[in-house]
C-alpha cells in the first residue's frame, strides 16, 4: 500500500527465467471506444460492463468496476508486497523489480488442472501499460479510488477520462507529516475537505510550543483529523517513519478491492470504527478465519494469507510496514518468518 | 442527510473484537486491543502489541508524570485516548549509544536546553526526535501508542495480552 522507493524500486533478484518485455496497445475498440492492451501473451479488452482478459488457452471475466479498483490499487502501491489478487483467477506477484503476472496461480482448481499460466515481467516495462490501461478504461466522473457512493459509475462505452484522479501523487512523508518541507497537513484550503463520514472528528491542531533553534525538531499533526480528510479509499500514505517502520494509515470504506496475498507479515491497528477482515490461505483461497477488528485492536497478517476487507461505516486503519531491503533475500530463501511474534 | 457517528475507543470505553477461526491457530494474528493493554498496565509500562522484526508499536498507559527517555533514533507517539504533555530538551549528552535500538530509561533528570513541548489530544502525532530526551505528563488516565524499535524499555507479554482461543 505505501512503500519507501529504495524498496519499490530494489535491484530485480533473477528468477534466471526468460522476461516478457513484449507490450502493446490496440487501437480503440469501433463499438466501445476502449483500447485494448497486450502484455505478453496476455491480451486486455474492455466493454461497457466487464474487463475481459486472454491468455494462452484460457480466459477470464472481471467486472469492469471491480477490475479498475483493483488494477488503480496495483498501480498506485507499485506491484505492492507480496501478490495482489484482482480475483480468485487473475493478479500480479511482485518480486521487486520484477513482477508475474498471472491466471489462475493461486486457484486451487485451475493449478490442479494445471490450467494455471503466468509470465514475468520487468515491472518497467509492465507498470507503463497499466498506467495507459486505467487512463483510457477510466470514464469521466469516475474515480476508481473513491467509495462507491462519492463517484460516478464506470459503466458505459468510452466517454472522456478522469486524469486527474487515476494519477494522484502518492503521498510519502519522509519523516512525519507537517513537519517543514515533509508533506502538508491537509486542509479545505488545500483541497482537502472533511470527509462526510467523518464530520464530527475533531479538526482542533496540537498545542506545540518550539523553542528557538528546535523548529525542524518539535513538531506534531493531527492524525485523525489528517485521516478524515482523506480523498481516497484503501490507499495507505507514509505519515511517519522509524527507519524502515513505516507508520500507513488509511481511511476504509467499502470493500478492499483486491484480496491482497501477503510475502510479509503486515499489522493493522484499528483506530476508528470496525473493520472485517476474510482471511484465506495464500495458495489455495481456503479460508482460514475472519478478523473483527474494532477501535484500538491490533492485529497482524500472517505472512501465508490472503486477505481483503469490510468497512460498512468509514474507518481509520493503521496499516504498519516494515519496509527492510532485506525481506525480500529472506522471502527467496524461505527464511521470512510467517508470523511475527511466536508465543 | 444521515449523521454519521465515529466510533473511537477510550480506556473508559472500548468494544474490543476477535479472531473468528475456521481453520488456524488464533495465536497467528496476534490479536490484541491498544485500550485494554494500556488500562491493565501499570503507568508508563511500553507493552509491545506489535512486532515486526526489530521493530515494534507500544501501547502505553499514560498517567502521572513518566521518567525521561531517550533513543538514538526518532520515535512518534500517537494519543489514543485523553490529555498528554510531552516535554522536551535537547541532551548535551546522548544518553542513547551510537546505533542503540530502542528508548532508554535516563537515571535522573537531563542536562541540556529545553528544545518545547507538546500537548497531545486524541489523534495527535507527536515527534520524539532522535538525541532528544522526553517525558510525559498526564493528569488523568490516557492512552498512547508509540512507534519504535525493540529495545531496553520495551515489554513483551504477549501470551497475556493476546487471544489464544478459538
Amino acid at each position: 500500500m505505501a512503500m519507501l522507493e529504495s524498496a519499490a524500486n530494489a535491484t530485480p533478484r533473477s528468477s534466471g527465467a526468460d522476461l516478457v518485455r513484449h507490450t502493446k496497445i490496440l487501437p480503440p475498440d469501433n463499438v466501445n471506444g476502449y483500447q485494448a492492451f497486450e502484455a505478453g501473451s496476455f491480451q486486455f479488452k474492455r466493454d461497457e460492463y466487464f474487463a475481459r482478459i486472454t491468455w494462452p488457452g484460457g480466459s477470464h471475466v472481471i467486472a469492469v468496476d471491480y477490475f479498475l479498483r483493483a488494477l488503480m490499487r496495483d498501480i498506485a502501491w507499485g506491484f505492492f508486497y507480496g501478490t495482489v489478487n484482482f480475483d480468485s483467477v487473475f493478479g500480479t506477484t511482485n518480486h521487486y523489480g520484477e513482477v508475474t503476472m498471472f491466471a489462475g496461480l493461486y486457484n486451487d482448481a485451475f493449478k490442479a488442472a494445471g490450467r494455471d499460466f503466468s509470465e514475468r515481467f520487468p515491472s518497467d516495462v509492465l507498470m507503463p501499460l497499466f498506467k495507459s490501461m486505467i487512463g483510457d478504461w477510466t470514464n469521466a466522473g469516475y474515480d476508481p479510488f473513491a467509495a462507491p457512493m462519492e463517484t460516478g459509475g464506470p459503466w458505459g462505452r468510452k466517454n472522456g477520462a478522469n486524469d486527474d484522479a487515476v494519477e494522484r501523487a502518492r503521498v510519502t512523508a519522509a519523516r512525519m507529516v507537517g513537519l517543514p518541507g515533509d508533506t502538508p497537513v491537509r486542509t479545505d484550503q488545500n483541497g482537502f475537505p472533511v470527509n462526510r463520514m467523518f464530520s464530527d472528528v475533531p479538526q482542533d491542531a496540537p498545542l506545540v510550543e518550539i523553542e528557538p533553534g528546535f523548529e525542524n525538531e518539535v513538531g506534531a499533526f493531527n492524525l485523525f483529523g489528517y485521516l478524515s480528510r482523506s480523498d481516497v479509499t484503501w490507499n495507505p500514505s507514509v505519515c511517519s517513519v522509524v527507519g524502515e517502520s513505516l507508520f500507513c494509515p488509511t481511511s476504509e470504506e467499502f470493500i478492499l478491492p483486491v484480496d491482497h496475498g501477503n510475502d510479509r507479515c503486515e499489522w493493522f491497528v484499528v483506530l476508528t470504527d470496525e473493520i472485517v477482515w476474510d482471511v484465506k490461505d495464500k495458495e489455495t483461497g481456503k479460508n482460514r478465519a475472519r478478523v473483527i477488528m474494532k477501535a484500538g485492536d491490533v492485529s497482524c497478517m500472517p505472512a501465508d494469507i490472503r486477505h481483503t476487507g469490510y468497512a460498512d461505516k468509514r474507518s481509520m486503519l493503521l496499516v504498519w510496514e516494515n519496509a527492510s531491503p532485506k525481506i525480500p533475500e529472506l522471502i527467496q530463501n524461505g527464511l521470512a518468518p510467517v508470523v511475527s511474534v511466536s508465543f | 442527510m444521515t449523521n454519521y457517528q465515529t466510533k473511537f475507543g477510550s480506556l473508559q470505553d472500548f468494544d474490543k473484537g476477535r479472531v473468528e477461526i475456521v481453520d488456524d491457530d488464533p495465536k497467528n494474528y496476534v490479536f490484541s486491543n491498544v485500550f485494554e493493554v494500556a488500562s491493565t498496565s501499570a503507568p508508563y509500562e511500553r507493552v509491545a502489541v506489535a512486532k515486526n522484526f526489530e521493530y515494534v508499536i507500544e501501547a502505553v498507559r499514560a498517567e502521572g508524570t513518566s521518567g525521561w527517555y531517550s533513543a538514538d533514533h526518532d520515535e512518534f507517539a500517537l494519543c489514543m485516548d485523553g490529555v498528554i504533555e510531552v516535554h522536551l530538551v535537547k541532551l548535551d549528552e546522548p544518553v542513547a549509544p551510537v546505533g542503540h535500538q530502542g528508548a532508554v530509561a535516563l537515571e535522573a533528570d537531563p542536562d541540556g536546553r529545553k528544545m518545547g513541548r507538546l500537548v497531545l489530544k486524541r489523534g495527535h502525532m507527536g515527534l520524539l526526535p532522535r538525541g532528544s530526551a522526553y517525558r510525559f505528563h498526564a493528569g488523568q488516565p490516557a492512552a498512547m501508542m508509540i512507534q519504535t524499535i525493540q529495545g531496553d524499555v520495551t515489554v513483551q507479554k504477549w501470551a497475556e495480552i493476546c487471544q489464544t482461543a478459538a
